[in-house]
């Protein structure tokens, strides 16, 4: 990567519980997956010198006891670690961190300690949404969908191939939120939240947390790894409007196109090169947009490569192999746990692996189609 | 692929906007039956919610200007989930005004049943007043035979 030194994740760990964890705070979960990170690659608060998280970052870092000399308290939403990762990539090739941790906690479902989220009548969404009966991101993210379908004459089976593939991963793994094998049928029998939308295409709201723990590869070299170290090859990070609604085109999004792109040429790799993916998926529409978007398969393809069973254990992209945000755990800013089924995918850990993955792209979300970032991890 | 869900009544309650200086004239231009949308008046490009600056050409000469209150069904979605106590089925809609290509706005559909719908549909705005009387909600119905 342009002669500059590698990067690599020593440490990544979820919280002991994730799902409904209503006896932790949102900093504890944080905490707790920060302790698990470190101990992982023998490294103590001591040695951290850089924190990044979507909490408070220097509250966090306080109540954490470290001395950073590096904070980056990027908010956008559950892309979010993504662009941690790539901000610490770049502050541990400066010279600027030596150390860096990522944290996420969020108490989505249990609401321990969370800022209290009292609907803003002065925010754009508060003005010119609220006021027309959006309650939530059910009911605004999912909108352009309509339109993806139309524009390919697809129905309402696109969207519940994507979680019916998903539970095929799902059913698999004891720590999914929605541990059940489903069928398109089951999916399609469950009730509309908001058309075309059945409540099995819209992500759970749980608790949980998760952190990873980079350092330079030269670094890592000298520590006690309980695992392989994990190199950030490549990433990307950018934004395209405030809201949905500000799509450029309401069947394409520029922010998955752009960061792929950008992390696909830093890593000096192209999708033929991707053994394994995570698209964050709030809600079923996302992964059709992030394989077309990405560029796996062309536009309009990406439910029929669903349904041909190409993402399914033994297919030949494996997508979302924890469950997804629909199936394994959404907290409310999933992005942390994508990263977290990516490293164990490469370090060969993973609850349901799959055989030598050496490659995997990670492609977030942030707000409603409103930021994006892309990692390329790979084996050291 | 259309919607089967019968709509009711829209929102028995509906939340009123916090209205400051940039968003008066959109909120209140429904008195005039008014469509009130910003535009540059440097450059004449059109946007939605309204900004201070324009992101076409930079200018900071902004301000609303009528709009033609008429556009196109750009893409919607049934809210079936009851969000607000007490409200049935009801449509969300983004629609295209006409004034230029991906200029949205978020409203509701009404006088129109769910499997009515159809993307790219003309329709027009309507107000609905706020019981206060200084909010006029801008709602949009199919233009005249716009369905069959
Ligand atoms: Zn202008």
């Amino acid at each position: 990567m342009s002669g500059l030194p590698d990067v690599v994740i020593v440490g990544a760990a979820e919280s002991e519980n994730v799902g409904v964890v209503p006896d932790q705070s949102q900093f504890q979960l944080a905490a707790d997956s920060v302790l698990r990170a470190l101990a992982q690659c023998g490294l103590g608060i001591g040695d951290v010198d850089g924190v990044a998280s979507t909490l408070q970052v220097a509250q966090f870092a306080h109540h954490l006891g470290t001395r950073p000399r590096w904070l980056d308290g990027t908010g956008v939403g559950g892309c979010s670690y993504m662009l941690h990762v790539r901000h610490a990539v770049a502050a541990i090739q400066t010279g600027q961190a030596d150390v860096v941790v990522v944290a996420h906690g969020e108490s989505g479902r249990s609401r321990v300690g969370p800022t209290l989220r009292v609907p803003d009548m002065a925010s754009p969404g508060g003005q010119f949404e609220l006021t027309y009966g959006v309650a939530g991101t059910f009911s605004s993210f999912t909108i352009p969908t309509t339109a993806y379908l139309h524009k390919y004459g697809l129905g309402e089976e696109a969207l519940a191939e994507v979680t019916a593939a998903q539970s095929a991963w799902a059913s698999q793994n004891p720590r999914a939120f929605r541990g059940k094998s489903l069928t398109v049928d089951d999916v399609l029998a469950s009730r509309i939240i908001a058309w075309p939308f059945h409540v099995l295409e819209c992500c759970p709201v749980t608790d949980g947390g998760g952190a990873l723990v980079l350092t330079s590869a030269e670094r890592a070299a000298d520590l006690d790894l309980t695992g392989p170290p994990v190199r950030v090859a490549g990433s990307g990070e950018t934004c395209e409007g405030p809201g949905a609604s500000f799509m450029e085109d309401l069947t394409t999004f520029r922010g998955f196109r752009d960061s792929s792109a950008e992390a696909l040429r830093q890593a000096d790799l192209t999708v033929a090169d991707i053994d394994h993916l995570m698209v964050y998926d709030a809600y079923a529409h996302l992964p059709l947009y992030g394989l077309e978007d990405i560029g796996f398969v062309g536009r309009g393809e990406a439910s029929a490569f669903i349904a041909s069973g190409a993402t399914r254990p033994g297919g030949s992209l494996p997508m979302n192999t924890n469950g997804g945000g629909l199936l394994y755990t959404h907290t409310g800013q999933y992005g942390m746990f994508a990263i977290q089924e990516a490293v164990r995918q490469l370090r060969g850990e993973a609850v349901v692996q799959v055989p030598d993955v050496r490659t995997s792209l990670i492609q977030g979300v942030g707000g409603m189609f409103s930021a994006a970032g892309a990692l390329v991890l790979t084996t050291a | 692929m259309t919607a089967r869900t019968t709509v009711g009544a829209v929102l028995p309650l509906r939340l009123k906007p916090y209205v400051d200086a940039d968003n008066s004239a959109f909120w209140s231009g429904g008195a005039d039956g008014a469509l009130m949308i910003h535009r540059c008046r440097s450059c004449g490009s059109w946007f939605h919610p309204p900004a201070p600056v324009c992101r076409n050409c930079q200018s900071l000469e902004v301000g609303p200007e009528r709009a033609s209150g008429r556009g196109t069904v750009a893409s919607y979605t049934v809210n079936v989930q009851p969000w607000i106590p007490g409200s049935e089925p009801y449509l969300i809609a983004w629609v295209e005004l006409a004034e230029q290509p991906g200029l949205r706005l978020t409203t509701n559909l009404v006088d129109v049943e769910a499997e009515d719908v159809s993307l790219d549909m003309p329709v027009e705005v309507v107000f609905e007043p706020h019981p206060d009387g200084d909010v006029w909600y801008p709602l949009f119905r199919p233009a005249p035979g716009a369905t069959a």
